[in-house]
């Protein structure tokens, strides 16, 4: 029995946004500095380091090479690969050694710096096929975006909804790197990037770093945290193959990995408070609402179009701001905002939150990830 | 400026042979009969290896298709609005490819027919509508 055995007992983050003159492992270190201090506990109490691989800027030993600056030889430290579903693999896979006793208290973290950096891995050729022009992050998501259009009839006002409530819980983030407010006409005025996808059905290109300390629920009792957070649910699943090669364009394997979460933590969509979505591009969130059960194949576009994502309606999502706003790290914003909300500290608070989701995903929905945290 | 050009590999050159002479392959395993593209060591489905080449009747439909409004390579610039598409062959394999038709008239589902064509001296299969002559 896995739910509640494991808890985010602290988190911590840098500023977002423009962040020049700092290296990956810098970043990292602010943020675990700061998970360690939200935890209320030393860092010789971390034996495992657990690092999602800068996007931007891949290297190799990475988990070594933070361990080094975090002056640390933990028993287990590991780089992981699987764009921006490797934040909560990463939870996921620290529980794991956690109870196999390979481990007591983790770090999972993240930092990349593509803002005042490199931007090229979003820019990139996509092999071969660039002879076609086929080029970029964004354009594979524009593939997936249009193939919803095609067979549910998407209106462009429902990818605006997920852009313009993530702006409006953006403003409200102090912390937001994008705090100007969108409108709907506003979005729609915009003109397209690669079509159908506009500037505001993307993620912000950010600097920044997130940490989280991960331990079992015992544990955080002897280290007396104050305000550790249960893991009820976790899933993973991974579509895996490239846009051109999976058979279905508009429904992926996240179908799975919320299953798995849901069943781990007994519980239904229904029983969903609030809701941190990866909105890497706006068709992500419509399809992670549909994968996972919050709405019917087709159907999130009524679901947004009502404002039911927004402050105040019955399943808000991304109340910082997502990726769309508050910063484009890949994720683990996300399941800082869930543990905020958890604690009943966040700054778009949504009354009596029991259980609070999170999905991350990667690549061009190659992978996925999926935790449930909740009191 | 030069377009990215596709790298042939001892895999992958009967593919742009069979371009460079008119005709679109694909890679069929010889054991469990599966079709794919692009070119693999070791059949995706079964993974053996033996695989051999098949030529395309050339004919298909559009899956999903994007256009450019920004370039990300040089090369591209004077091209925009450019479209880039997915489309699945009759036989199955999918590739990458562009569309030889007004943007505003391309559709999931539709139907499409192979039409090589040399673009700075490499030949790509591209595909247009297949109702045209």
């Amino acid at each position: 029995m896995m739910r509640g055995k494991f808890v985010i007992a602290g988190v911590g983050h840098t500023a977002f946004g423009t962040l020049p003159g700092r290296s990956t492992v810098s970043l990292n270190v602010e943020a675990c500095r700061r998970a360690l201090e939200d935890a209320g506990i030393e860092k010789q109490a971390v034996d495992g380091v657990f690092v999602k691989t800068p996007t931007s800027a891949r290297e190799i030993l990475y988990g070594q090479t933070l361990s080094e600056a975090l002056g640390l030889q933990p028993r287990i430290g590991i780089a992981l690969d699987q764009g921006g579903a490797a934040n909560m693999s990463g939870v996921a896979f620290a529980c794991l050694a956690i109870e196999a006793g390979m481990c007591e208290v983790a770090l999972v973290c993240y930092a990349d710096n593509p803002r005042s950096g490199s931007r090229a891995t979003y820019a990139r050729p996509r092999g071969d096929d660039a002879a076609f022009g086929w080029f970029s992050t964004a354009a594979g998501y524009a593939m997936i975006h249009r193939r919803h259009v095609a067979e549910h009839g998407t209106p462009e006002a429902a990818f605006g909804a997920v852009a313009v409530a993530a702006r409006r819980h953006g403003a409200a983030n102090p912390h937001a790197q994008l705090r100007k407010p969108l409108t709907l006409d506003g979005y729609l005025a915009t003109p397209p990037l690669v079509a159908p996808l506009r500037r505001d059905d993307c993620a912000l290109i950010s600097d920044g770093a997130a940490a989280l300390v991960v331990m079992s629920a015992r544990r955080a009792r002897e280290l007396g945290v104050k305000a550790a957070v249960p893991i009820l649910g976790m899933g993973q699943a991974h579509t895996s193959w490239e846009v051109t090669q999976r058979p279905c364009l508009t429904s992926t394997r996240a179908k799975d990995a919320a299953r798995d979460a849901f069943a781990m933590a007994g519980l239904a969509p229904a029983d969903i408070q609030v809701a941190q979505i990866y909105d890497c591009f706006t068709i992500t969130v419509l399809m992670t609402l549909e994968d996972y059960g919050f709405c019917p194949p087709g159907q999130a576009e009524g679901f947004v179009r009502e404002g039911r994502i927004e402050h105040g309606g019955d399943l808000p999502i991304n109340t910082a701001g997502g990726l769309l706003s508050e910063t484009g790290m890949p994720g683990l914003q996300l399941v800082i905002e869930a543990v905020r909300q958890v604690r009943g500290t966040a700054t778009l608070q949504v009354p009596g939150v029991r259980h609070a989701l999170v999905s991350n995903q990667g690549g061009t929905m190659h992978t996925h990830a999926t935790l449930i945290l909740g009191g | 400026m030069t377009l990215p050009t596709p790298e042939v590999t001892p895999l992958n050159e009967a593919y742009w042979a069979g371009l460079a002479a008119g005709e679109l392959r694909f890679q069929h395993c010889p054991h469990c009969g599966h079709r794919w593209l692009p070119a693999r060591r070791e059949c995706p489905a079964c993974l053996r290896e033996g695989a051999g080449w098949e030529k395309a009747a050339g004919t298909g439909q559009v899956i999903s298709w994007v256009v450019y409004h920004t370039a990300y390579h040089d090369a591209f610039r004077d091209r925009l609005p450019y479209n880039v598409a997915i489309v699945e062959l009759d036989e199955g394999p999918r590739l990458i490819t562009n569309i030889l038709a007004p943007h505003d008239s391309i559709a999931a589902g539709m139907r499409v027919r192979l039409e090589v064509q040399s673009d700075f001296g490499v030949s790509l299969p591209r595909f247009a509508p297949a109702g045209t002559p």
